[in-house]
C-alpha cells in the first residue's frame, strides 16, 4: 500500500470519528433548540477554526523537518496511545463502548432542560453546536496540518477530511438521529492504531534515527501495534472474565 | 483567571489526556533514542519497544 494510500486513509479515518461526535452534538441542539442558532454556531465555529488554521498553519512549514517530525510523531505517539488504550479497555471489556446513543440522550435532555429565550438566536443552541463544532474541528485541523506537512501533501490529507466529514454530515442529515449504526468504537481502535504507528515512525526520524527499510517500516509498524493489542486484548478479557464472574 | 485555568485544563487534558506516564514515557524514549544516536548507535527499535512496554503498564494501572 502506498504512502498517499496510507495518509488519505488514517486522516479519513481519524476525521470521520471527530466528525461523528460534533454531528451528534449539532443534531442534539438542532432538534431541541431550533437549527437556526445550531447552524449559525456551526458557522461561527467555522471561521474561527478558518482564522487558527490560517494562521498557526504556515507557522509549521517554516520548521525544520526533524523539530517538526520530533514534535508532531512524540505529539500523534500520546494521542495514538490513548485512543489505543481506551480501545483497549473498551474491547475487553473494562470500560463502557462509546454510546453516541447515549451521548445524544444526555445532550438532548440538557438542551430541553435550558431556558430559552423566544427572541431571535438561542444562546444555548448555538453555544453548544459552537463549541462542539469548534473542539472537534480542532482536532481535525491538527490531524490534516500534521500529517499534510510531515508527508509533505497537506492538499491530500485536507482532501481526505473533507471527503471524512461530507460523508458524516450526509449521513447525520440522513437519519436526522444519533449516528449510532456508525461502527465508532471499532474506527477508534483502527485510528488509534494508526496514529500510534505513524507516531513512532515519525518520532524516531525526528530523534536522528532512521528505519531499515525506509517508508516501508510505516505498514510493518501498523502490523506490529494492531498485533501487540490483539494480544492485550486477549490477555485482558481472560483477566476480565473471572471478575464478572466472582461479581 | 478562571478562563486562563479553564484553557490550561483543556490543553492539558487536549496534549496528555487520562494517563500522564504516557506523555511522560514518550519523551523519555524519543530522549534516550536521539542520545543514542547522537553516540553512534543505532536506536531505531527502541520505541517499539517502549510503546509496547508503556502501553501495558498504563493498561495495568487502568484495571488496577
Amino acid at each position: 500500500m502506498s504512502r498517499d494510500v496510507l495518509l488519505f486513509l488514517t486522516v479519513f479515518l481519524a476525521c470521520a470519528v471527530e466528525g461523528v461526535e460534533a454531528v451528534t452534538i449539532v443534531l442534539a441542539a438542532g432538534l431541541t433548540r431550533g437549527w437556526r442558532s445550531a447552524l449559525a454556531g456551526v458557522g461561527a465555529a467555522l471561521v474561527v477554526l478558518a482564522a487558527i488554521v490560517a494562521a498557526l498553519g504556515p507557522a509549521l512549514t517554516v520548521l525544520p523537518i526533524d523539530v517538526l517530525r520530533l514534535v508532531v510523531g512524540g505529539l500523534l505517539l500520546v494521542f495514538g496511545l490513548q485512543w489505543l488504550r481506551k480501545a483497549i479497555l473498551r474491547a475487553s471489556g473494562f470500560k463502557a463502548l462509546h454510546d453516541e446513543d447515549a451521548i445524544f440522550a444526555a445532550e438532548l435532555a440538557a438542551a430541553q432542560a435550558a431556558g430559552r429565550d423566544p427572541r431571535g438566536i438561542d444562546g444555548y443552541g448555538f453555544t453548544v453546536s459552537f463549541k462542539g463544532v469548534l473542539l472537534e474541528g480542532l482536532e481535525v485541523a491538527f490531524i490534516v496540518v500534521t500529517f499534510g506537512s510531515n508527508q509533505h501533501n497537506v492538499p491530500l490529507a485536507a482532501l481526505a477530511a473533507l471527503a471524512a466529514v461530507a460523508a458524516v454530515v450526509a449521513a447525520g442529515v440522513a437519519v436526522r438521529a444519533p449516528l449510532s449504526r456508525i461502527p465508532e468504537n471499532t474506527l477508534k481502535y483502527g485510528v488509534g492504531v494508526m496514529l500510534t504507528a505513524f507516531g513512532t515512525f515519525w518520532g524516531v526520524e525526528g530523534a536522528g534515527a532512521h528505519w531499515p527499510g525506509g517508508d516501508t517500516a510505516i505498514p510493518i509498524l501498523i502490523a506490529f501495534t494492531f498485533a501487540v493489542s490483539i494480544v492485550l486484548v486477549a490477555g485482558m478479557r481472560r483477566r476480565h472474565s473471572p471478575q464478572v464472574a466472582a461479581r | 483567571m478562571s478562563r486562563l485555568r479553564a484553557l490550561g485544563a483543556f490543553i492539558y487534558d487536549f496534549v496528555i489526556g487520562d494517563d500522564p506516564l504516557i506523555a511522560a514515557g514518550i519523551v523519555v524514549g524519543l530522549g534516550l533514542t536521539a542520545a543514542l544516536e547522537g553516540a553512534g548507535v543505532a536506536a531505531w527499535w527502541l520505541m517499539p519497544i517502549a510503546v509496547v512496554a508503556l502501553l501495558s503498564l498504563s493498561l495495568r494501572r487502568a484495571t488496577r
